[in-house]
């Protein structure tokens, strides 16, 4: 076990420290004078989905041990970290703009209808589908994909629209959720897979 | 670490007693009663009125704390601003502010001159008169302001007095403890750090000059108790806010910065005491951190009327004020706040 004495020392230090550790180490022990730094390492633990101990020896020291552990020793809820692991089917849909593929855009237009038409019928349904630049037309009230969009939504698909393109083009969605970047690109990056018209 | 001419880093707003511990503390004290205190510490606000005439009244506030940069001169200007923008918050013009300053005998004179400089400017852009102070020895550095204001008694901006459907506009992006925190500790960009004590130690001033001319029902300014503590503040146990994510606006570098985990001990005593009061409907740590990140030299927290929000905060941003419309006031629900 690694050990840390982080008394005398202010948030967020202990954290950081004990996070660092906790990259090279599966059990870290943290020492704190206290109680919101325990707080503050407990928040960090379940995000981890870690094992989070406490006990105060005294009243200005508190020993915390955070683990790894397993996930079966882990018996509230689902831990985090679960998220890293997906099955070969999941997936996410990017739609970055109101045509697919290059030459005609009035082609590109149908077969874009298409594609997300197509989504619909899929045995596997995305499970996120992100509309930004040109995309964010597809969302908005006059759209022809506008029911296909909608029925995904019902069945679960979760649908985001980028909020500065439909300020851009002075659009409202009609479907979905407005988002910003950051959360298009954690979106993103977290997907397993990434598929585009 | 420290430098001769660098301050150590141990505070600011997030230094703030919490919001629970100091209600219950207040509440058995004798209370002023006087015709002419229009808003007292009966209230939670921003600062104290007091009547003089039927035209003029009188705001007293101040505000102090300890350092949350090392730079002594940018100290200076920050903890002035903040110290300003309760008399804006209440929709006053500040009259004159007074000095008050804590300081290691041992510690470089030099030191404390360059926060004083800082200070006087603040004073100086608000326009206001810097009319004395008051400085004893402390072991560690303390710096603020003493500010007096003046109001017209009929034009009072409370923190507490929003309506069933009124917007909810905030003025400064939030996360200014998780960035200067997370800065000292090496885990933040310069760049982020600049941009966060810039907007800390932009005064108020500018964005009340174009708040006065709305029809507004409720302002406070965002401080320790960050926003989820403030706008229950403002809800005042009669309504509920709803707050989309989306549209909060936020230093990008604190809300990742959050989930990172920098997190600060003010805003895990804002969580304590606000977590159960609020309805988190989207699974997302950094977004909650944000909402209890104590702002220091935070942005004016503006309760108005749905018709008239999207000219106020078109108005804010033409002006180079980052203000978003981020939620509404909504009937009263479990949760006092909701998060989507």
């Amino acid at each position: 076990m690694f050990k840390i004495d982080a008394l005398g020392k202010a948030c967020p230090l202990p954290v950081i420290e004990t996070k660092k550790a906790l990259r090279e180490h599966d059990v870290v022990e943290t020492l704190v004078d206290n109680e919101i730094a325990t707080q503050n390492l407990r928040k960090m633990a379940e995000q981890l989905g870690y094992i989070y101990q406490m006990d105060q020896d005294a009243p200005n020291h508190y020993k915390v041990v955070i683990s790894k552990g397993n996930a079966d020793l882990i018996d509230d809820e689902e831990p985090q970290v679960a998220e890293a692991i997906a099955t070969v089917d999941d997936y996410i849909v990017v739609v970055d703009t109101n045509v697919m593929g290059r030459g005609s855009d009035e082609l590109g237009k149908n077969l874009l209808k298409g594609f997300i038409y197509s989504l619909t019928e899929q045995d596997v349904l995305p499970e996120k589908v992100i509309f930004y630049n040109g995309g964010v037309q597809s969302v908005v009230e006059g759209s022809d994909s506008l029911e296909d969009i909608r029925g995904l939504a019902e069945r679960g698909v979760e649908i985001y629209a980028c909020g500065a393109c439909l300020n851009f083009y002075e659009l409202t969605a009609a479907v979905g959720e407005v988002t910003n970047m950051y959360r298009i690109v954690e979106m993103m990056r977290q997907a397993p897979k990434i598929v585009k018209p | 670490m420290e430098t001769v001419q660098q301050l150590i880093v141990c505070g600011g707003c997030n230094a703030k007693i919490g919001p629970g511990n100091l209600g219950e503390l207040l509440a058995d004290l004798p209370k002023a009663t006087s015709e002419k205190l229009l808003v007292g510490f009966d209230s939670t606000d921003d600062a104290a009125v007091i009547k003089l005439r039927e035209d003029l009244a009188i705001i007293q506030t101040l505000d102090f704390f300890p350092t949350m940069v090392t730079d002594p001169y940018l100290f200076g200007k920050i903890a002035a601003a903040n110290a300003l923008s309760d008399v804006y918050a209440m929709g006053g013009e500040v009259l004159s502010a007074l000095n008050i300053v804590a300081f290691p005998e041992e510690k470089d004179l030099g030191i404390l001159k360059e926060i004083l400089r800082g200070g006087a400017e603040k004073v100086q852009e608000a326009g206001a008169i810097l009319a004395g102070g008051h400085s004893i020895h402390d072991s560690s550095v303390k710096y603020g302001l003493s500010v007096t204001g003046t109001i017209d008694p009929t034009k009072i901006y409370q923190n507490n007095t929003c309506q069933l459907g009124d917007h909810l506009i905030l003025t400064k992006p939030l996360g200014v403890s998780i960035i200067t925190v997370g800065y000292s500790a090496e885990e933040i960009s310069e760049e982020a750090f600049v941009k966060a004590t810039t907007s800390m130690e932009t005064l108020n001033k500018y964005a009340m000059a174009i708040i006065r001319n709305y029809e507004i029902n409720s302002c406070t300014d965002v401080t320790g108790f960050g926003l989820a503590g403030h706008l229950h503040e403002m809800v005042n146990g009669q309504y509920s806010a709803e707050i989309d994510s989306a549209r909060l606006p936020y230093f990008e570098e604190a809300y990742q910065g959050a989930k990172e985990f920098i997190l600060t001990a003010g805003g895990q005593r804002n969580r304590n005491y606000m977590e159960d009061k609020i309805d988190f409907q989207l699974n997302d740590f950094g977004i909650e951190e944000l909402l209890f990140d104590p702002q220091t030299s935070g942005g004016l927290l503006v309760s108005v009327p749905a018709d008239e929000a999207a000219a106020l905060v078109a108005e804010l941003q033409a002006a180079g004020i980052p203000a978003q419309d981020f939620g509404t006031i909504i009937e009263k629900q479990d949760k006092e706040l909701i998060v989507y």
